[in-house]
């Protein structure tokens, strides 16, 4: 049986929705702010925005990250921009066409009200950034800067150097900080969220380790606030940090939230490609360098192995110029990366173990000159020197697709809010506003729009009927919860095997890279749902923990996360498995055109897919949540 | 290639530490520094040995939470990056690397290579912000900036608050760090009213950490993963000068 | 800053001082006559004096404060160290400032008080009646310990203001990206010019170049 979910859409034309919600939900008297209590997960773009306003507006909030300052969660790494339809460039940019950009860039798998908001508010994003202090580039007349990215039609980019996701974060840390000093917020650095407690049906609080001393604390609150981020780390090598994990949002749904669209996870084209199986994570080098580098592997699957300057023209296969003659090299992220996984599958494939392709600036640097080439990529060129040793002027670059984003997360509805009431869910770790692809530029912009103006305007709307209600945190339910938090790690050390959590971990993101990475097809999903819970039974086998539970244990920390990262990867495939199309970067090989395009099926899967969770070792429950296009209507896209 | 070293193990703040010998072998040269110390640690764990604790977490130089001192200089030889923008290849084979925290009295040891730095946090929360209440904001072209100052307010605002300026100092100093968010903010236009109270309150909340004092000696500037020049610790004197004379006056 | 304030005033004495005694080159008349004319300040000689002092107080215990601090702020010394760019000038300051603080002490009471060279008692009065302080300074050089004494002192001074002399310019905030290195290879100059005019004095004695004005 397939459940059914209310996103609790606000009626009226698209444009207004936002305006009319606002003016008829329910609002919290100031003086009866300070009575209540927030916990914030997460102090990224969503979490520290959040928690700043929510704290600036009078609530009481608490709020956690497993880093040492909030300053250091991973919307740091962001490098390109945050987009906003201000027009400043005249050149035709709206709202609408920021929706309209957003909702077929997911390819019509997201929800059209959630998106038209994002991309009202993103105007609103940019005004408050520079009045904290963002250093956006600027013009020399003063005025601020844009430029186009990730291949859109218009200049609606705001940027800050390469490093826009930092100065954001800083910009919003900054405010956390102003209400962090005035007594408001709470913080709480490294410090993990363990488990979620449900009181009476209602999310009320949430039990945490503090990963230095150990220690397990119980939380109690009026409403949680989940910003913990995307689970890209499942696939082990990614362009995540370290430490991003899906533990938050996987306990959240292992206690009632759903998990929605998990398969969706975006791969980026360039990045550098795995040198050796020592990796531990994946630099992305910015997709800017496609507009002036030729994308090219041997003809030959023999000559891989010889240096590139040995190889003649003739010999050399520029396949993005040759499948998509209009495109080119700057064919959209999931084109590109499958293209460059096909050739290498091919066995044509460059470097060590046959996973990269060429990026060639030679032809550039003969049109441009090599001072051209270093004024725009200089920074880009250091990095893949420091990374690889190699010199990007002399030789081509060496590259290869890698796991970015995840597009799927907790269900929400309008209001962000999970099925699991009081528990909300902003930023990566929901699902609400990609649909099935994220376009370049978006996720700092999603992050900033839930946390500074969304949820602060949505939360109200629940809490209000919550005065008073607030459990204590020496509740059965907060104890039945520290018990099975303990009772875990316990498990966790008492199992004393023979090997690493991370190479477990390793394990599965070599299986499902190469089954529910760039292509997925119903036979590899199925070998990798069959594997996975081997991989998981030999875990909790044989695993090696050292050190104890009441001490800086960082060994426990990551075993931990990898044992969720078991659990969830198999939510992944079975949600691969029963998209049964392919759309935006889920890409099915069963469902393409006879160009290789993504073939939609909008008869029958124009819906967002959530799970519930049915217990240990049983299939979980899909809820189908229909998508309805008003406004903007179904199109297939076509980048030949 | 095959390294020995010497690692600075300390259970946590009230204990003594000691420097540890090990040995790594077979490493790639493309092998990243703290790569080479998974594998230490997948190798110690393996022998039933407790694996060597150190931060890090996003790897690629901007996060700031990798903090290592490796043969006596903040974030080891290859300046400007972060010890986790190291690779392997800048050390010859064999030789013996020294690797101890950052080692400065306001960043207590955790456990083995691991600091608290949360001193830095609390003097961004002294005044290190613009306050800016979120819907308060005016519409963002209404403030003109003179490139030049947004350029230089982002190169201050590059650092990436991981402490080595400190960690470098010989006098245990932060006012690089303090430098540059001070910087960052005094540039612009945005949070003009704020800008002496902040140069006082954050200049405060340093000395009360027990930071050193800076004595110009630019240790910090030559080992800053985010090339925040020490031009910027100018500026700071300048601000804190102006505004303490201000504030004299308007007293 | 405060330490920046009696700095910039140390220096200004130091290169007055120099080109005061550099008179020495000149002839006995010109020096003779430079130190009777600032003995004849009378009572602005001693307001000055005082004012060095007072500057030379503050400058030391400001700073010592300062150290102890620095100290303080890192209990646990680093096993293994390495400096990129610090130089061993900057790094020493505290014991250079005190050896010279030694050295002074030693100069003051050498030719001002002039308590250890019995010698100097019996020098005459030059032929305009002013006491000879160019045959007192070369009876002092002539010494070989002494002119060395010297040399060492003003080395350590020299090596204290060549991070000193462009270090006040930062401390106060007068300097940018720009001017930082040139601030910092025109105070090394600068410093280096110092002890060269210094020295030059000492060796010239020891050469022989100058000979004392009279007879003991």
């Amino acid at each position: 049986m397939i459940g059914t979910l209310d996103p609790k859409i606000p009626p009226g034309p698209l444009d207004q929705k936002w305006r009319n919600h606002q003016d008829h939900s329910r609002l919290v008297n100031p003086n009866n702010r300070r009575k209540l209590e927030i916990i914030v997960v997460g102090s990224g773009l969503a979490g520290g925005s959040a928690a700043a306003t929510l704290g600036e507006l009078g609530y009481r909030v608490k709020c956690f990250c497993f880093q040492d300052s909030p300053r250091r969660a991973h919307s740091i790494a962001a490098q390109g921009g945050i987009n906003a339809a201000k027009n400043y460039q005249n050149d035709g940019d709206s709202v609408y066409r920021l929706f309209y950009d957003t909702i077929k860039g997911g390819d019509f798998r997201s929800r059209e009200a959630n998106v038209y908001r994002l991309a009202e508010i993103a105007n609103n994003i940019i005004d408050q950034c520079v009045a904290q202090g963002v250093p956006f580039a600027r013009e020399y007349s003063g005025y601020l800067a844009n430029r186009s990215f990730g291949g859109a039609q218009v200049s609606r980019t705001f940027y800050a150097r390469g490093q826009t996701g930092q100065q954001l974060l800083l910009g919003c840390y900054q405010a956390l900080c102003r209400q962090v000093a005035s007594g408001t917020v709470g913080m709480f650095p490294y410090t993990e969220m363990l488990d979620l407690v449900i009181v009476n049906g209602q999310a009320k609080g949430i039990v945490t380790r503090n990963l230095r001393s150990g220690k397990m604390e119980r939380h109690a609150a009026d409403a949680v606030v989940l910003a913990s981020g995307g689970y890209g780390n499942v696939f082990y090598l990614s362009t995540n940090a370290r430490g991003s994990n899906v533990t938050a949002t996987y306990r959240a749904y292992k206690r009632g939230a759903l998990f929605a669209n998990p398969s969706f996870t975006q791969i980026h084209p360039t990045c550098i490609p795995v040198s050796g199986d020592y990796q531990s994570k994946l630099t992305l080098m910015s997709e800017s360098l496609r507009n002036d580098g030729r994308v090219w592997v041997p003809k030959r699957k023999e000559d891989r192995v010889k240096p590139p300057s040995e190889i003649p023209e003739g010999e050399r296969d520029y396949y993005l110029e040759r499948k998509y003659p209009s495109y080119g090299n700057l064919a959209p992220r999931d084109i590109s990366s499958r293209a460059a996984k096909e050739v290498c599958d091919e066995g044509r494939g460059v470097g060590p173990g046959g996973r990269g392709v060429y990026l060639d600036f030679a032809d550039s640097i003969k049109r441009l000159g090599v001072e051209t080439i270093r004024e725009r990529y200089g920074n880009l060129f250091e990095v893949y020197k420091k990374i690889t040793g190699e010199d990007a002027y002399k030789m081509p670059m060496r590259i290869y697709p890698a796991v970015h984003y995840t597009m799927g997360g907790l269900w929400v509805d309008y209001d962000l809010m999970s099925n699991v009431p009081g528990l909300f869910v902003i930023g990566e770790a929901n699902f609400s506003d990609h649909g099935a692809n994220r376009l370049g530029a978006s996720a700092l912009m999603q992050g900033l729009v839930d946390g500074y103006f969304v949820l602060p305007n949505t939360l109200p709307n629940y809490l209000a009927g919550q005065m008073g209600k607030r459990p204590s945190p020496e509740s059965a339910e907060f104890k039945q919860a520290e018990q099975s938090v303990r009772a875990r790690l316990e498990k966790l050390l008492k199992v004393n095997g023979t090997r690493s959590a991370d190479s477990f971990h390793r394990e599965l993101g070599l299986l499902l890279w190469d089954k529910c990475g760039m292509s997925r097809n119903e036979q590899g999903l199925r070998e990798a749902l069959r594997k996975i819970p081997e991989l998981r039974a030999e875990f909790w086998r044989d695993v090696r923990v050292p050190g104890d539970e009441e001490d800086y244990n960082q060994s426990l920390e990551r075993a931990g996360r990898v044992a969720d990262f078991l659990e969830f990867a198999e939510l992944m495939c079975i949600d691969a498995l029963e998209r049964d199309e392919s759309a935006g970067a889920h890409f099915r090989e069963e469902h393409q055109t006879s160009d290789g395009e993504a073939l939609r099926d909008d008869e029958s899967n124009a819906a967002v897919f959530a799970w519930e969770f049915q217990g240990d070792g049983q299939p979980p429950k899909l809820y189908r949540e229909q998508l309805h296009f008003e406004t903007a209507h179904l199109a297939q896209r076509s980048y030949k | 290639m095959n390294f020995r070293l010497r690692i600075w193990r300390q259970r946590d703040a009230k204990f003594r530490g000691k420097l540890v010998k090990y040995e790594v072998r077979e490493i790639s040269p493309d092998t990243s520094f703290l790569e080479m110390l998974d594998i230490l640690n997948e190798n110690l764990l393996r022998a039933g040995e407790e694996p060597v604790a150190f931060d890090s977490d996003c790897r690629e130089g901007i996060c700031g939470t990798c903090s290592l001192t490796v043969n006596g200089e903040a974030h080891g030889p290859d300046h400007p990056g972060a010890v986790c923008e190291l690779y392997m290849r800048k050390f010859r084979d064999g030789e013996t690397i020294t690797i101890e925290p950052f080692r400065v009295g306001s960043f207590p040891i955790v456990k083995d290579l691991v600091v608290d730095r949360s001193a830095l946090d609390r003097i961004v929360q002294a005044g290190g912000f613009i306050s800016a209440r979120a819907g308060s904001a005016p519409e963002a072209n209404s403030i003109l900036i003179p490139k030049h100052d947004a350029d230089l307010a982002m190169e201050a605002a590059a650092c990436i608050g991981c402490g080595a300026c400190a960690a470098a100092c010989p006098n245990g100093s932060a006012m690089l760090f303090a430098a540059a968010k001070v910087s960052h903010l005094s540039s612009l236009p945005q949070g003009g009213p704020e800008r002496e109270r902040r140069v006082l309150k954050m200049v405060r909340a340093m000395d009360a950490e027990k930071f050193g004092n800076c004595t110009n000696t630019y240790e910090c500037e030559a080992v800053c993963p985010a090339k925040i020049s020490a031009s910027f610790i100018a500026k700071l004197n300048r601000e804190y000068a102006s505004a303490q004379f201000r504030q004299r006056l308007g007293e | 800053m405060i330490v920046a304030v009696t700095g910039i005033i140390l220096i200004l004495f130091v290169i007055g001082h120099l080109l005061g005694n550099l008179q020495i080159f000149l002839g006995p008349d010109w020096i003779n006559g430079y130190s009777q004319h600032l003995r004849d300040l009378g009572p602005l000689l001693w307001a000055i004096r005082l004012f060095l002092l007072v500057s030379v107080i503050i400058h030391i215990y400001v700073t010592i404060q300062l150290a102890i601090e620095n100290r303080r702020a890192r209990p646990e010394a680093y096993v293994d160290r390495e400096y990129v760019k610090a130089t061993f000038a900057s790094r020493h300051m505290v014991m250079s400032g005190l050896i010279v603080l030694a050295f002074i002490v030693y100069h003051i009471a050498h030719f001002t008080v002039r308590v250890t060279d019995p010698r100097f008692g019996l020098l005459k009065a030059d032929p305009l009646g002013h006491y000879d302080v160019y045959s007192m300074m070369v009876y002092g050089f002539q010494n070989y310990y002494v002119s060395a004494f010297y040399v060492l002192g003003l080395f350590l001074l020299a090596l204290h203001l060549s991070h000193g002399s462009s270090s006040f310019f930062q401390s106060l905030g007068f300097n940018d990206r720009k001017l930082t290195p040139r601030l910092a290879l025109g105070g090394r100059i600068f410093a280096w010019l110092l002890f060269i005019g210094y020295t030059s004095i000492p060796v010239a004695i020891l050469a022989g170049v100058i000979e004392p004005a009279q007879q003991l």
